[in-house]
């Protein structure tokens, strides 16, 4: 049987928009994979140490209250620091254009802004894996 | 192996690693529960069961938070099912436990059914012996809580809990059979919602001694984090009653017993299968639909010539 | 509506159409699709005609402008007496840089002010709480002190403006800023109007900006409706909204129907409390959604009008007509907006704004064409505005009340979301109601699923969304980028230093124990939360004096 791929699908900071989290989470699941939904209000250490104990594949990060340059580098700093930084990190929501060429610098793979097709992101989490 | 050493070692990667090793069914999974198993032992296991909805992963979160202002190591597997069309799961159950994750006694893994029947995992009691061995003091599982969850966690765990809440209606509802026999501790949550007592009342009239043991009924809310301390008590005294006598070691030998025979029969599923017997798979199949064999006769012989291993 | 002589002559005469005319046409043309429909997938059939409203009676049904059961509006002469007000959601960085906003909002032509709060302060803490870090500023305004609400409103004339403000579970403590600001200033709290959206059981079902669990959450409401009731009566003390529900997935009908369902919730605490219906129903104020569906839209509002008007009427037994009528705020579709080809959604906006107009909404806002990617800067914010004053002054349609009423397509439309409300109203009420169906996760789930069933019609083009699955360009977006600036963030810092150094330490201490008490006793916590902020309390020290009583709430998950 081909291996799961585990995704951890995490909310970090306040905002509470939750509909593209959700369906990503569900469009995950329908592609065979086991996706842990973190729910809201995550911190970085929530996240990173979720995702270790999980043993997941890659990491989801959604905001769209424009937190996210403060918020998803965090994620990917702490998980170098506690030797788990193979786990692809990829995030999503409301990022101006000026921002995604920041956030690959700072480590996350990929940046799903509003209309990215779902197919996209499951083929990035299928990727990551490999 | 390098893995395990981590592992006895303190490193959570390493555990979290090893259960999904374990999870995967990877070459090199058989060494290492091979090599953890006689680190088991020390943990004690409590089962939880119910209903979906009925707040286990809640109550969970409360014991954990409970356990560890007693100083004690808690780990945690969580069952989710995996969708029979698609193959996926989302596991939802972490949620519920957010604010111990980041707790260096604390381990929560979530796990899927894949495909398993019954409300655990394959590999759920594998991962058991892993966080065991890890140092945890107590390892909570909790089941899908559908079809058979209560049977199945009950052969396997040392404790079992079954979580209910109020039923709209006076009377206490059927509960399912079997599910009177099946608890060592039985829980009413969401007292919030009203109703708990006369639940309580009825349930605690139908509980008969088994083993020197009376079921107890605890009564909780895990949304305004009530009762549980009560619940923390009435699960470690059944674990003093487990050890206290010749109960705990029959219940070990109970559990090795069935976990034997699940993994003969696993080896055998294996061995015994459509890969295993080859091309006479196929031709008895056609034998059976022309009506010159039937099916039982077929697999009678091709059991008897199964090459045995070596 | 029709005399039943008359449907029978239309009957046979469609009938006639089919199998000839309508025949014909789609043997040389068949529909490009098998199934025209709705932005929230209902059906849509190809002609409507007077069989579809048949008997119906006017008077009953439609009736005039201005009364019960109030279908073509709640004004007998709508936009000709008055024009919706222009309500412009604004607020970014502190409480200089969003005064600026207003200022510049008010010189273009908005007619009533709209305040967005930031991530931080929509959830009770102030700007240097751990949990605020990384967000000040971002989505909306900071307000920890009363000190930020005097700066925000600087040099505006709150006596003669109606200030809305977006804010939920910590609604009650905004609101006692903004008038003890208005104290300050010497305005009578009997000339404020203005709005507090105040509406927690949407949060639990789709915003997810709680802080509370829901018993002492409705509580802190029915507080605000009574001493709103008392001593700031025209001020609306809740904005029962259903464009938060719509955003997060839920369709047309679902969006009715919860919105309604919790306004009736509401309308029971503030009876349980032993409040007059007619003492506080007439400040309850709603808000819907302006999506893309244009005629799905004007009937939702329509229906909305008649089952509020109904359900007061009859069910709750209020006598005062103006219990009765819903009055709504709009705004246009956040969630329909597109990253690509930004410039697009300027039309998106215009035809979701043109269907608030059509439905008789009281107030509005417009988004702008950049919000796929931040807060809206002033260009972009401008052209939002000017949209609405297009539609006011130069397309007509607000020259005359209710232009399509009549319109059979749009009566058979409303009358079906009327049932479909109806329907949903029994499954909740059949879960035990809004609050036990909160806890079962009722609301979620169908949102969930509504949201899910939309972004596999778009993967699967089922529906087409212009420029994201269709019509596709590969080209950058021009987008003036706004940014939150350290120099804000530090100021806002500094003056919280500064109040928490200032202010009388005694005084401060007792009011927030005057607050704790009161939490958790039984009176009206209006009061205490004015001492409270009189006596310089933040935002995140009285929410928190209010959290260790309320406790937090945890959501059932589901998704």
């Amino acid at each position: 049987m081909p291996k799961k791929i585990r995704v951890l699908i995490a909310k970090p900071g306040l905002d509470g928009h939750d509909r593209g989290a959700k369906v990503v989470a569900r469009a995950l699941r329908d592609a065979g994979m086991e996706v842990i939904y973190t729910g809201l209000r995550q911190t970085p250490e929530d996240i990173v140490e979720a995702a270790i104990q999980e043993d997941v594949d890659a990491i989801g990060l959604s905001c769209l209250s424009g937190a996210h340059m403060a918020l998803f580098p965090g994620v990917v700093k702490l998980l170098k620091k506690r030797g788990a930084g193979d786990i692809v990190v990829a995030g999503g929501g409301i990022i101006p254009d000026e921002d995604i060429p920041k956030l690959k610098k700072a480590g996350i793979q990929a940046v799903f802004g509003p209309g990215t097709p779902l197919t996209e992101i499951v083929q990035f989490f299928r990727n990551a894996a490999k | 192996m390098k893995l395990v050493e981590q592992v006895l070692k303190g490193d959570k990667r390493a555990v979290a690693k090893l259960i999904s090793m374990v999870e995967d069914d990877d070459p090199g999974a058989t060494e290492a529960l091979a090599s953890v198993y006689p680190k088991t032992g020390k943990a004690h296991v409590v089962g939880f069961t119910g209903p979906p909805g009925v707040g286990k992963s809640s109550l969970i979160n409360r014991l954990v938070r409970e356990f560890r202002s007693r100083g004690k190591k808690v780990g945690v597997v969580a069952v989710d099912p995996t969708s029979p069309f698609t193959g996926g799961a989302v596991l939802g159950d972490r949620i519920r436990m957010a604010d111990t994750g980041t707790d260096p006694g604390v381990f929560i893994r979530s796990m899927a059914t894949r495909g398993h029947a019954g409300g655990l995992a394959l590999a759920t009691f594998d991962a058991v012996k892993v966080l065991d061995a890890f140092g945890m003091d107590i390892v909570f599982v909790e089941t899908v809580g559908a079809g058979q969850s209560e049977v199945e966690v009950a052969s396997r765990a040392h404790t079992t809990v079954v979580v209910q809440m109020p039923q709209s209606g006076d009377a206490v509802q059927v509960l399912k059979a079997g599910i009177l026999e099946i608890g060592d501790v039985y829980v009413v949550n969401k007292t919030d919602l009203g109703g708990a007592d006369v639940m309580a009342t009825n349930l605690q009239f139908m509980m008969d001694e088994k083993e020197g043991w009376r079921a107890p009924v605890a009564k909780t809310s895990a949304l305004e984090g009530k009762g549980i301390p009560e619940l923390a008590d009435a699960i470690e005294r059944h674990h003093k009653h487990l050890r206290s006598g010749p109960l705990w070691e029959r219940r070990e030998s109970d559990r090795a017993r069935k976990e034997l025979l699940e993994s003969m029969r696993r080896l055998l599923a294996e061995t015994f299968s459509e890969k295993g017997a080859g091309e006479a798979f196929e031709s008895n199949v056609k034998s059976i639909v022309a009506r010159r064999i039937d099916p039982r006769t077929a697999a009678a012989n091709l059991l008897h010539d199964l090459p045995r291993s070596g | 509506m029709f005399h039943p002589e008359e449907l029978k002559a239309v009957e046979e005469r469609l009938r006639a159409w089919e199998g000839t005319t309508l025949r014909d046409s789609l043997k040389k043309q068949p529909e490009w699709r098998g199934d025209f429909v709705t932005t929230s997938s209902g059906p849509i059939r190809r002609l409507y005609t007077p069989l579809d409203v048949g008997t119906k009676s006017y008077n009953e049904r439609l009736g005039m402008p201005g009364e019960y059961p109030y279908t073509r509006g709640i004004h007998p002469t709508m936009y000709r007496g008055r024009l919706w007000t222009m309500r412009m959601f604004a607020g970014y960085g502190d409480a200089a840089d969003t005064n600026r906003r207003f200022k510049y909002l008010i010189e273009h032509g908005e007619t009533g002010l709209s305040v967005a709060f930031d991530m931080p302060t929509l959830y009770g803490y102030d700007t240097d709480a751990p949990e605020a870090k990384g967000e000040f500023g971002t989505c909306g305004v900071a307000v920890s002190s009363l000190r930020d609400m005097e700066i925000l409103f600087d040099g505006i004339d709150v006596a003669n403006v109606s200030t809305s403000m977006t804010i939920n579970s910590p609604a009650s403590i905004l609101w006692a800023k903004y008038l003890a600001m208005a104290e300050e200033h010497g305005i009578p709290w009997t000339k404020l109007r203005g709005t507090i959206q105040n509406d927690i059981l949407k949060e639990y079902q789709a915003q997810k900006e709680w802080i509370f669990p829901p018993e002492p959450s409705m509580r802190l409401v029915v507080d605000t409706f009574e001493f709103g009731s008392k001593h700031v009566p025209q001020w609306n003390t809740i904005s029962i909204s259903g464009y938060h529900i719509r955003e997060a997935g839920a369709t047309a009908g679902q969006e009715l129907a919860f919105t309604l369902a919790n306004g009736f919730e509401y309308v029971r605490w503030g009876l349980e409390r032993g409040l007059k219906i007619d003492e506080f129903a007439p400040r309850l104020s709603f808000f819907f959604n302006a999506h893309n569906d244009l005629f799905e839209e004007i009937a939702k509002y329509r229906a909305a009008r008649r089952i509020w008007a109904r359900e007061m009427k009859e069910t709750f037994g209020s006598r005062n007509p103006r219990s009765w009528l819903l009055r709504f705020h709009s705004q246009t579709a956040g969630v329909s907006l597109t990253a690509q080809q930004p410039e697009v959604n300027i039309v998106r906006t215009a035809i979701q704004a043109l269907a608030a107009v059509l439905g008789g909404t009281q107030s509005l806002h417009t988004n702008s064409y950049d919000e796929a990617y931040q807060v809206p800067a002033e260009k972009a914010v401008r052209i939002a505005l000017r949209t609405q004053q297009i539609l006011a002054h130069e397309s007509g349609v607000a020259n005359t009340v209710d232009p399509l009423g009549g319109s059979y397509f749009v009566e058979a439309l409303t009358d079906h979301m009327e049932e479909e409300a109806y329907q949903y109203f029994d499954r909740i009420e059949a879960l035990g109601g809004v609050i036990p169906a909160i806890r079962k996760g009722f609301f979620q789930q169908e949102i969930a699923n509504s949201a899910y069933r939309y972004q596999k019609e778009i993967e699967d083009k089922e529906r087409t969304i212009v420029g994201v699955n269709e019509f596709v360009v590969d080209e950058p977006a021009a987008v003036e980028p706004l940014r939150v600036t350290t120099e804000a963030y530090q100021r806002q810092l500094g003056r919280l230093r500064r109040i928490r150094k200032d202010r009388d330490p005694k005084k401060h201490a007792r009011a927030i124990e005057a607050l704790r008490k009161a939490c958790e006793g039984d009176e009206n916590t209006m009061p205490r939360i004015l001492d409270a902020v009189r006596a310089h309390a933040t935002l995140g020290e009285i929410c928190d004096a209010m959290r260790v009583v309320f406790g937090v709430w945890e959501e059932p998950l589901l998704y």
